[in-house]
C-alpha cells in the first residue's frame, strides 16, 4: 500500500494535475476569504468554508479523474493487479494519496485563520469545525471520484461523471423538499451532504455528522475494491 | 511449478479460453503456442490473477491463484503482452516502485542493478521511460517481472516489435532463466518456442491442440517416413535400386542435374532404410551427395493440428 501512495502522490506533481488543484484551490478559497472577511470586515470564517463546497464540487474531479482511469487506459494495472497486494490496499493507497493532495489545500484556511487572529480572535473552536467538515466532506468527495474512475478508462468522462454526481448529492436537500412523500424526503435530508456539512460551518461537532462522511467514504471505496474485483470475472 | 486444471474462460458467449490443462515443471520452458487470439494471453492473465477463470484451476507453486492469491502472485513474475510501464517515470523510479509493490527483501541496491545489467539496461537506468525503444521498454518491462527474483516467469509474446538481434538477445537471456525458474512463454511464431522451449503446447480457438516435447510432436504425428537424398548417379537406374530396398514404398525422381539426381523416398514407419541406401549405393560406386530426413517440421504438424480442427467445426456446422 505505502508503495502504491507514495507513487499516486508524487505522480500528482510530476504531472500538472496536483500543482493545478493546488492552485485553484488556493486562488478559489483566496478569494472568498478576501469578499466574506475582508470587506465584510467580519472576523467569521463560515461564508468561505461554505462557498468552498463548490470548490470542492469543480476541483474534486480533477484530482480523481486519472485514479484508475488511466491505470486502465495504459495497462498499467495490470501490474498492480497481479503484484502481491490486495485490491483492498490499491484503493486505499490511491486514496489516501488523493487525500493528501486535498489536505494540502485545505491547511491553506488554518493560514486564514492566523491572518484573522493577526487582527481580532476567530473563534478557535468553530475554524477547527469548520476543517474538520471540510476534510470529511473532501475525503467523502474523493472516495465517489475514486468510484468513478474505477468505472471509465476515459479521463474526460471520468470527471464529468464526477462532478455531475457530486452535483446531484449537493442537491439532495433541494430533492427532499420538493419530494411530497414525507419519508423519502427525510431519507434524502439525511443523506444531504449540503446540510450535514453546514453543520459544521456553525462549529457543531456533531457525532453523526463526522460518522456520515466517514461511512460515505468508506462505503464507496468499497464498491471501488467490488468495481476492480467484478471486472476480473467478467 | 504451475499446474494448470481444467481451465476455462468465457467472455460472454465466447469461449476464450475452453477447459485447457497443463504442467510446467521447475526448471523448465514451456512455450505457448498459437495463432492470434488463440486464447495465450487470456490463460496468462488468469495464471497471474488479472482475470478470473470461469472454471478450473490453477496452481502456482502450490498456492492456487484464487483461493490465495497474494501468496500465489508473491511467485510470479509476469510481462504481459504490453508491458505495464508508467510513462512518465525513470526506469531507477519504475524499477524501486516494483521492489517496494512486491514487498522485497532481497538487498535492493544490489538486486536492482544485477536485474539492469542481466536485462542490459543500466545504460538507461536514470533515463524516463517515455523516451526509450520499443527494445528498451520490452526489457524494463522483463526487468520489472524479474524483480523480487519469482520462482515462475509468465511472458506474454516477449519477443514482439524487435528487431533480430534484439530478439536473439532476449532469447538467450530466457533460456539462461529458465535454468533456475519455471517460465511459460507465449509465442505465434513457431521458430521461437522450438529455440528456446523444452516443452510445447499448441493451443488454438482455446483449446489444446498438443501438449508434448518438440523432438516428440514432430516424430509422433510425422506418421511416414520421408527422405530427401542426392545421389551421383544414372537417374533411372539408381530409382530402380531404391526401389529394391525392402520397406521402400515409394521414390519419386525430383530434380535432375548434371552431377547429380535428387530423388524423394518414403519407407514404412518401422524400417530405417538409410543404412541399407548406404551400402547399395556404394556398391554401384554411386556417390550420396547428400541425405536428410524431411520430417514434419512443428510449422507443418502446426499446420495439420489447427487445419484438423478446423474441419472438425465445419463437419459439426454441417450436422
Ligand atoms: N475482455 C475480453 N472481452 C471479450 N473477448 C475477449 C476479451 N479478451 C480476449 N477476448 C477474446 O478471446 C480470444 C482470445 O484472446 P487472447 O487470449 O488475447 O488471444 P491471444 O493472446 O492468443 O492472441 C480472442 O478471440 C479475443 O477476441
Ligand atoms: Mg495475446
Amino acid at each position: 500500500m505505502t508503495a502504491i501512495f507514495r507513487r499516486e502522490f508524487v505522480s500528482y506533481f510530476t504531472s500538472p494535475i496536483g500543482y493545478v488543484f493546488l492552485a485553484i484551490f488556493y486562488c478559489a478559497a483566496g478569494f472568498f476569504f478576501t469578499l466574506s472577511s475582508i470587506q465584510q470586515g467580519t472576523t467569521e470564517l463560515n461564508t468561505v468554508f461554505s462557498m468552498m463546497m463548490f470548490v470542492l464540487i469543480v476541483l474534486i474531479p480533477i484530482l480523481t479523474m486519472r485514479t484508475f482511469s488511466e491505470e486502465k487506459k495504459n495497462k498499467t494495472e495490470q501490474c498492480l493487479l497481479t503484484a502481491p497486494v490486495t485490491l483492498g490496499a490499491i484503493v486505499f493507497g490511491k486514496f489516501l494519496a488523493a487525500f493528501l493532495v486535498y489536505a494540502m489545500g485545505v491547511l491553506i484556511t488554518l493560514v486564514f485563520a492566523v491572518v484573522v487572529a493577526a487582527i481580532s480572535t476567530p473563534d478557535w473552536l468553530l475554524v477547527f469545525g469548520n476543517i474538520l467538515g471540510l476534510i470529511l466532506l473532501g475525503s467523502a468527495f474523493i472516495s465517489v471520484g475514486v468510484f468513478v474512475s474505477s468505472l471509465t478508462e476515459n479521463q474526460v468522462v471520468s470527471a464529468v461523471l464526477s462532478f455531475a454526481i457530486m452535483v446531484i448529492l449537493y442537491l439532495f436537500s433541494a430533492i427532499a423538499s420538493i419530494i411530497p412523500v414525507d419519508f423519502i424526503a427525510r431519507i434524502f435530508t439525511s443523506l444531504s451532504f449540503l446540510d450535514r456539512y453546514n453543520g459544521f460551518t456553525y462549529g457543531s461537532f456533531d457525532l453523526s455528522n463526522i460518522l456520515f462522511f466517514v461511512s460515505v467514504t468508506a462505503a464507496f471505496l468499497f464498491f471501488t475494491v467490488r468495481v476492480l474485483e467484478k471486472r476480473r470475472w467478467s | 511449478m504451475i499446474e494448470v486444471r481444467n481451465l476455462s474462460k468465457h467472455f460472454g458467449d465466447k469461449k476464450a479460453v475452453d477447459g485447457i490443462s497443463f504442467t510446467a515443471n521447475d526448471g523448465e520452458i514451456l512455450g505457448f503456442l498459437g495463432p492470434n487470439g488463440a486464447g495465450k494471453s487470456t490463460t496468462m492473465n488468469i495464471l497471474t490473477g488479472y482475470i478470473s477463470s470461469t472454471e478450473g484451476e490453477a496452481i502456482i507453486d502450490g498456492n492456487d491463484i484464487l483461493k490465495n492469491p497474494v501468496k500465489a502472485k508473491a511467485s510470479i513474475g509476469y510481462l504481459p503482452e504490453q508491458p505495464p510501464l508508467y510513462m512518465d517515470m525513470t526506469v531507477k523510479e519504475y524499477l524501486n516502485f516494483i521492489y517496494d509493490l512486491k514487498k522485497c527483501t532481497l538487498p535492493r541496491n544490489t538486486h536492482i542493478a544485477d536485474i539492469c545489467r542481466l536485462v542490459k539496461i543500466d545504460n538507461v537506468y536514470k533515463r524516463v521511460i517515455k523516451n526509450l525503444s520499443k527494445g528498451y521498454k520490452q526489457r524494463v518491462g522483463l526487468a520489472q517481472a524479474l524483480v523480487g527474483n519469482p520462482n515462475v516467469l509468465i511472458l506474454d509474446e516477449p519477443t514482439v516489435g524487435l528487431d533480430p538481434s534484439q530478439i536473439i538477445e532476449i532469447r538467450t537471456l530466457i533460456k539462461k532463466l529458465g535454468r533456475n525458474h519455471t517460465v511459460v512463454l507465449s509465442s505465434h511464431i513457431l521458430s521461437e518456442v522450438q529455440a528456446i522451449c523444452d516443452k510445447i503446447v499448441v493451443i488454438n480457438q482455446g483449446r489444446i491442440v498438443a501438449d508434448d516435447t518438440a523432438e516428440n510432436l514432430s516424430s509422433s504425428l510425422s506418421g511416414e517416413h520421408k527422405l530427401s537424398v542426392k545421389i551421383d548417379g544414372p537417374s533411372k537406374e539408381v530409382k530402380e535400386l531404391i526401389e529394391s530396398i525392402p520397406g521402400v514404398k515409394s521414390v519419386t525422381l525430383i530434380a535432375e542435374r548434371e552431377s547429380y539426381s535428387e530423388f524423394s523416398i518414403e519407407s514404412d514407419e518401422n524400417t530405417d532404410i538409410r543404412r541399407e541406401l548406404f551400402s547399395r549405393m556404394a556398391g554401384r560406386n554411386w556417390y550420396i551427395i547428400e541425405l536428410k530426413t524431411s520430417e514434419l517440421s512443428l510449422e507443418d504438424i502446426f499446420l495439420r493440428l489447427t487445419m484438423g480442427e478446423k474441419i472438425e467445426l465445419k463437419g459439426g456446422k454441417r450436422q
